[in-house]
């Protein structure tokens, strides 16, 4: 099941300029899992040690936060987009 | 200038004073770090301030700027849209009305656009152009949308505003007059927001509350600053300040701390009192619940210009609230209503929503006994009324009559002349 992951600016130094990438996962946590197995560096820095998002981490589904929905658990249907965003924008 | 670098607030990781606003190791914001030099004359650094301009630049050294705009004197001005010195009122009437002691209202609606986003969008402007920009743009709840509209038609730039599509007409209109670009977006705040964010990563503009957010937080202090020289040097007891994002309300504590440091002002750290509406309110349940981080909402409230669900400095906001011995509450719209009114009846000013959540919790924490008698607070009216006037509809009687004398007696037989 393919899923395009939009990559912002301040990750592109570790996914070789890629602004996206095309990845298999059924969950968001098996998108982020396919993502790290390619770039190894993304992972320290959008996950913490427990391996959960960092708290200035946003990923949205189609335009929805994954809080609002089931995290990491979160399924991720065929064809989907998975964005990473910062969360320190706005106010 | 006193600014020396870009600082994560998370891993204290440093950074160029560039156009960024996320640590590239651990998504932490950055924000701006300074190395003052120690004030030796505290008098002659006070008389250098009060000679200063009459608006935010008076500051200038305790903002991330090489040069300050060209201010010239007093209230005249060589460029832009000078905002700040805004009038501290002291309402002794509305202090009576809810039994408090001393109550000082800070009625920032008395800047250039009708609110305190001035102040963030003069500092954020002016360092975008030093940086050597040429557009600016906004994710906005309607103020700020106002306010780089009209600094972009001030100082002739292009400019771009985003904003939910639901806003209140007054805000619209009161945007699109400046000659910007108006982009309605359907969905609520966050999803503007999220639209900008990614929309910085790819255009070279200078979004003030996306890459230029370092420096249009710092913007906030000024209130304190303008506040604290307004009493004469010194801090107050309490601060009531309504919180959207959390920015404004953690960089008002910051800019009195700067300034104790320095030993400008005199007084403790206030104890800072944070107002958000019941329908948008995660930094208000983040604090009530003990929790170190806000879960994000959807907004749903009339305080349109606080409905951001997904709050940046949240976190920061209920740490805040907490090590300074204040807290965080939310107040309904029946009550942000009446807060409108009771600040109209007591004082003459007339604030929008956000103005009605921040005077409603001042009634809230004083009906609970939580403001001593001695205490000075200071209230932080950050909008003008007139651009959410539906607030207000239907809330008092007009009395229609025909235009003679007998149908003005008749229409109010018994009051006594």
């Amino acid at each position: 099941m393919a899923v395009t992951v939009k990559i912002p600016p301040q990750l592109r130094a570790v996914t070789g300029g890629q602004g996206s990438e095309s990845v298999e996962g059924a969950t968001v946590a098996e998108v982020m899992d396919a993502l790290y197995a390619k770039h190894g560096e993304l992972r320290d820095r959008v996950a913490g040690d427990d391996g959960q998002l960092r708290r200035f981490v946003n990923v949205y589904l189609d335009g929805e936060d994954v809080r609002f929905l089931d995290g990491l658990a979160t399924q991720v249907p065929d064809g989907a987009e998975l964005q990473i965003l910062p969360a320190v924008a706005g106010g | 200038m006193a600014a020396t670098s870009l600082q994560c607030k998370e891993c204290r990781t440093p950074y160029p004073l560039e156009a960024r606003y996320v640590c590239e190791r651990c998504f932490g914001p950055l924000e701006v770090a300074y190395d003052h030099a120690r004030i030796e004359d505290v008098p002659e650094a006070r008389r250098r301030i009060q000679g200063g301009p009459q608006n935010i630049w008076r500051y200038a050294d305790f903002l991330p700027l090489e040069q300050p705009p060209a201010s010239a004197r007093r209230a005249s001005s060589l460029s832009g849209l000078p905002a700040g010195c805004t009038p501290l009122i002291k309402a002794d009437r509305l202090a009576e009305r809810l039994g408090l002691g001393e109550v000082w209202i800070k009625n920032d609606a008395a800047n250039p656009t009708h609110s305190f986003k001035d102040r963030v969008v003069s500092v954020a402007v002016a360092r975008a152009r030093e940086l050597g920009y040429d557009v600016i743009a906004c994710a906005s709840t309607g103020n700020l949308a106002n306010s780089v509209a009209a600094h972009g038609a001030a100082l002739g730039l292009e400019s771009y505003v985003f904003i939910p599509a639901d806003l209140e007409e007054q805000k619209i209109l009161a945007t699109g007059v400046y000659g910007t670009h108006v982009v309605a977006v359907k969905g609520n705040y966050d999803a503007v927001n999220r639209l900008c964010t990614e929309l910085s990563g790819e255009r070279e503009w200078a979004f003030v509350n996306v890459n230029m957010r370092p420096y249009y937080a710092e913007g906030s202090k000024t209130l304190a600053y303008e506040v604290a020289e307004q009493l004469g040097w010194e801090t107050p007891d309490r601060c009531v300040v309504p919180v959207a994002s959390g920015s404004l309300f953690t960089k008002i504590a910051r800019g009195f701390a700067e300034w104790r440091e320095l030993g400008l002002i005199t007084g403790e750290a206030p104890k800072m009192n944070g107002a958000q509406a019941t329908g948008c309110s995660p930094v208000a349940t983040a604090f009530a619940e003990g929790h170190d981080v806000c879960r994000p909402v959807k907004p749903a409230t009339i305080a349109k210009s606080l409905a951001i669900g997904n709050p940046a400095d949240g976190a920061y906001a209920v740490e805040l609230a907490r090590n300074s011995g204040g807290g965080v509450d939310a107040v309904t719209d029946d009550e942000i209503r009446a807060g409108i009114r009771l600040l109209a009846e007591t004082t003459g000013i007339f604030t929008e929503t956000a103005g009605g959540v921040t005077t409603a919790t001042l009634a809230k924490l004083a009906a609970r006994g939580d403001i001593g008698p001695d205490e000075r607070v200071v209230a932080f009216i950050t909008g003008e009324g007139l651009k959410t006037l539906d607030a207000v509809r239907d809330t008092f009687t007009t009395h229609t009559i025909e235009p003679s004398y007998d149908a003005f007696e008749q229409e109010f037989a018994g009051v006594a002349s």
